[in-house]
């Protein structure tokens, strides 16, 4: 069997992380930081917290490179959606033709 | 990842091996990448109605953060709390599946369907807390349509709408359309969630799981990390968003 | 390398798939793939019957310019019917349910797809969705157009929007299942030897076809539950009172709906590098070219939807980029049209009916990209948008494209499928029958497209009648030109000639298996030691390919 197991105090360890990063994300919204940092913060947390979710209890780390690539796809064609629709809406109104 | 064509006998042996596939570890690749294919297009479909909030945060913020701070944090947080140990105990499950240890598998799936469903429990007491102070967005209840109380300056009720300079009711109407399409299709998640667990909470006590075939536990362990997920973004776009506004 | 008659062929064993087990219940929940390849060969050519006939109500109505056949309203809803229909109930489905469920498994050397259970349950949502939908067209149908624009869907419409989007919405998750299972199938289950780049170029097109279906398709669920819960509440995010923005209704869309088009041609481009190489007893030209072009294709064509929305209020910048992004998207489908062609080039040709679809297809469908290419520049298609134009190009590609190629798959591996032989005869005169048909239907709606009529008016100005009066001849020719093929494959099954395994000497993995295949495909798993296109040396091919004694029977 190939399976890899991941040591329980990988997960007690990455659960402890994310209730901390939990903590911290609250804390930070309350805290008025200048220009967008608030949303910049709260996203890197989130992002975080993610990226160990998948990386440890999803077992990504030690999975095979198509698994990478599959998730690496979807965050890509999810980026797609956003970026070209952003080119719509961003750029309205850097020309006005009378609406 | 290529396959591999064995005749030992061998491959034969394990009750759980399906005819069209030539050993366990073929059908077990399969079956793990089935689950995380399914969930890029899980991550698809909530990726639109993600679009539509960054598009209208981005073009109202002051009503969404006004709608925002209408939410209760403390439940929020606590969800978030209740999620991330019900991931916890998920994959404590596997782990103990893997290495043949049934007792504490069992009990770490029923603790996280328990820990799923006091989620639901508490979402839908945040449901009903709107449904009284009239934010149900639309006539979608049919009795009851979206018109809260607008807060006059320096009124702190706590059921009374507090909007911030620039805010219209409209707009938190729009962020009360979104709040409730995405908790609400995360929550029918899961609920699914909830239906698979007890599946495998079933099956288990059964015996049908060893180290050597419990795919179907891991592979809803990916299922619940990925609802997970999705609320661990949710919590801050949704909670979060206006709090360093509210005392400003 | 072994000449291709030497290798060893079983006998036509007594038992095969169909045979192997007899009553309803044995098809109704079988798990084989094949098996269920004719469920939905049934049911898909159930809802291309139903398409069609809203498809003569049009050509009945655009006969005069008048509007007196129907109403409207009832012309409404019959175009968005067939559309919807033809589109979600047809062409999505076709070639990857039917002869991509049948394929892909017998082309990889494996004994069924990785999940034949969820196969099965594919086919059971689709029969689903077709009945939500069904019930929806027979409680008074819609009218908003198979594209839903807000806010006429949303709020202003009084048709069955919500229960005709559930129909599609439940339909969505069979294109998914089918998507998934052929991934999977395809990274996990090869046969020993069987390396990417071994596998025949129609498996290359299915795979660029599920990475479509499965990031696509979910886009275009949600987008749907957004409209159906907006017309739920009476407000939406799709609302200008709540600050929302219809255009967003139409960015959601398209982001499927534009992909869904590469859905509905990739397969039928697949069938056609079958085709062409088969036929013309030629290794396929550029074999990666072809193979990486089918990715490009699925790639790009994720970024070129705004071309839909040149004429909202979508920002000309944004539909600059939308433009130049369309044009290139074109190179690969460019790519395949010189592959295809350059391996006819001094190549052994047998002009039998699906060589005549493959030839058909490469024509019709250069015409149907081209004149893309004119709806892809912003200025023209300021004026050609909602045209006639519009309405002949994507049935060029549509019908001259994707049905071409799967009535050309289908006579292809007919034999295989059914163990029986087509009459090649009505074969021929079909094929003729149909392409000259379509022809006749749709090359006049450039021109009055062109001159300006609009599409989905049932009345229309008198100068436009001749264009009109030729498109519903042709469509007269086109439908009776189809009922052909109808009739003799379902003759066939019982009186036609029994077809050998190999019945067009081709080296194929699936041609190396009875006709009809036993259950699990192989009597032993096959280890791959050649490549996809290996023909026989010319001196024997052109043997082969003037003298076969067995198809001289009509």
């Amino acid at each position: 069997m190939s399976e890899h197991i991941v040591p329980v105090r990988v997960y007690i360890t990455i659960f402890a992380v994310l209730l901390v990063g939990t903590a911290l994300t609250v804390w930070a919204a309350f805290q008025d930081f200048p220009w967008q940092l608030n949303t910049i913060v709260a996203m890197t947390i989130a992002i975080t917290k993610a990226t160990f979710v998948v990386l440890y209890f999803m077992h990504v780390r030690y999975s095979a490179r198509l698994i990478w690539v599959i998730l690496a796809a979807a965050l890509f064609w999810m980026g797609i959606l956003f970026a070209l629709t952003f080119s719509d809406y961003w750029t309205r109104n850097w020309i006005s033709i009378g609406y | 990842m290529a396959s591999h064509a064995t005749t030992a006998p061998e491959t034969h042996g394990h009750p759980a091996l399906q005819h069209h596939f030539e050993n366990m570890e073929q059908q077990r690749e399969a079956g793990t990448l089935g689950m995380w294919v399914f969930l890029v297009t899980e991550i698809m479909f909530f990726g639109g109605m993600f679009l539509a909030y960054t598009l209208y945060r981005s073009l109202y913020p002051a009503a969404f953060a006004s709608a925002s701070n209408h939410l209760d944090i403390t439940l929020g947080a606590v969800n978030t709390g209740v999620l991330i140990l019900s991931s916890f105990t998920m994959a404590m499950a596997v782990y103990f599946t893997q290495v043949g240890k049934h007792r504490p598998q069992v009990l770490c799936l029923i603790m996280t369907l328990v820990l799923g469903l006091t989620f639901l429990g508490i979402k839908a007491k945040e449901y009903s807390d709107k449904y009284h102070d009239h934010l149900i967005p639309g006539r979608l209840i049919p009795g009851n349509p979206f018109n809260p109380v607008v807060a006059e300056h320096g009124d702190t009720d706590p059921h009374k709408l507090h909007l911030l300079e620039g805010a219209t009711k409209e707009k938190v109407e729009m962020f009360y359309w979104i709040y409730f399409a995405m908790t609400g299709m995360h929550a029918l998640h899961m609920i699914i969630g909830a239906g698979l667990l007890t599946y495998l909470i079933i099956f288990s006590l059964k015996l049908r799981f060893d180290p050597e075939y419990h795919s179907p536990v891991e592979v809803i362990g990916l299922y619940w990390h990925f609802v997970d997920i999705v609320w661990i973004f949710l919590f801050p776009l949704l909670y979060l968003l206006g709090r360093h506004l509210e005392h400003g | 390398m072994k000449p291709i008659e030497s290798f060893e062929v079983p006998l036509p064993p007594k038992v095969n798939y169909i045979n192997a087990q007899y009553g309803l219940k044995s098809w109704l929940l079988t798990k084989d793939h094949k098996r269920i390849a004719l469920l939905y060969l049934g049911s898909i050519t159930f809802f291309f019957f139903i398409g069609g006939i809203y498809a003569l109500m049009i050509r009945l109505e655009l006969l005069t310019p008048q509007g007196d056949f129907l109403q409207s309203t009832t012309y409404n809803k019959v175009f968005t019917q067939h559309g919807i229909i033809m589109i979600f109930f047809f062409l999505i489905p076709s070639i990857p349910a039917t002869l991509g469920n049948f394929l892909v498994p017998m082309m990889i050397g494996a004994k069924d797809l990785a999940f034949p259970r969820i196969n099965l349950l594919s086919w059971y949502i689709y029969l689903l969705g077709g009945v939500v939908t069904i019930y929806a067209l027979l409680a008074g149908g819609v009218d908003t157009g198979w594209t839903f624009y807000t806010p006429f869907s949303t709020t202003f419409s009084n048709s069955y929007v919500v229960a005709t989007g559930l129909g599609i919405f439940i339909n969505g998750f069979s294109s998914i299942l089918t998507g998934l299972n052929f991934v999977v199938t395809i990274h996990t289950m090869r046969a020993p030897g069987m390396t990417w780049f071994r596998m025949p170029l129609f498996l290359w097109s299915l795979y660029a076809t599920s990475m479509i279906m499965i990031l696509g398709t979910p886009v275009i669920a949600i987008t749907i539950l957004l409209l159906a819960f907006e017309r739920l509440a009476r407000v939406g995010i799709f609302d200008p009172a709540l600050g929302g923005d219809p255009v967003l209704f139409q960015h959601l869309f398209w982001f499927y709906s534009h992909p869904a088009v590469y859905i509905m041609i990739l397969p039928s481009m697949g069938v056609i590098s079958e085709l062409i190489a088969n036929f013309s007893r030629k290794n396929i030209f550029g074999y990666s070219f072809v193979a990486f072009s089918s990715i490009a294709i699925a790639v790009f064509g994720f970024l070129v939807w705004g071309h839909h929305l040149f004429v909202t209020s979508q920002s000309v910048y944004a539909g600059m980029i939308f433009s130049f992004l369309s044009f290139a998207v074109a190179i690969p489908s460019a790519i395949k049209v010189f592959n295809w062609t350059a391996t006819l080039y001094k190549s052994s040709i047998s002009y039998d009916t699906p060589m005549l679809y493959a030839l058909g297809f490469i024509g019709l469908f250069t015409v149907g990209g081209m004149t893309g290419l004119f709806l892809a520049s912003l200025a023209l298609d300021v004026h050609l948008s909602d045209t006639y134009f519009v309405v002949a190009h994507f049935h060029y590609i549509m019908v001259g494209g994707a049905l071409m190629g799967y009535l050309g798959g289908l006579h292809y591996w007919w034999p295989k499928i059914s163990g029986r032989m087509y009459p090649e005869g009505w074969g021929r005169f079909s094929a003729l029958v149909i392409f000259v048909g379509f022809n006749l239907t749709f090359l006049p709606q450039f021109v009055a497209g062109y001159l300006g009529m609009p599409r989905r008016y049932h009345a229309y100005p008198p100068e436009f009648q001749v264009f009109n009066v030729l498109s519903s001849a042709g469509a007269s020719i086109l439908g009776f030109g189809m009922l052909i093929p109808a009739i003799y494959f379902v003759w066939s099954m019982r009186y036609g000639r029994h077809a050998e395994p190999n019945p067009w000497h081709l080296p194929g993995l699936e041609w190396r298996t009875s006709s009809p295949p036993p259950t699990e495909n192989f009597e032993v798993t096959p280890v791959v030691t050649w490549d996809a296109y290996e023909f026989a040396p010319r001196e024997e091919t052109e043997v082969v390919g003037k003298f076969r004694p067995e198809l001289d029977r009509i």
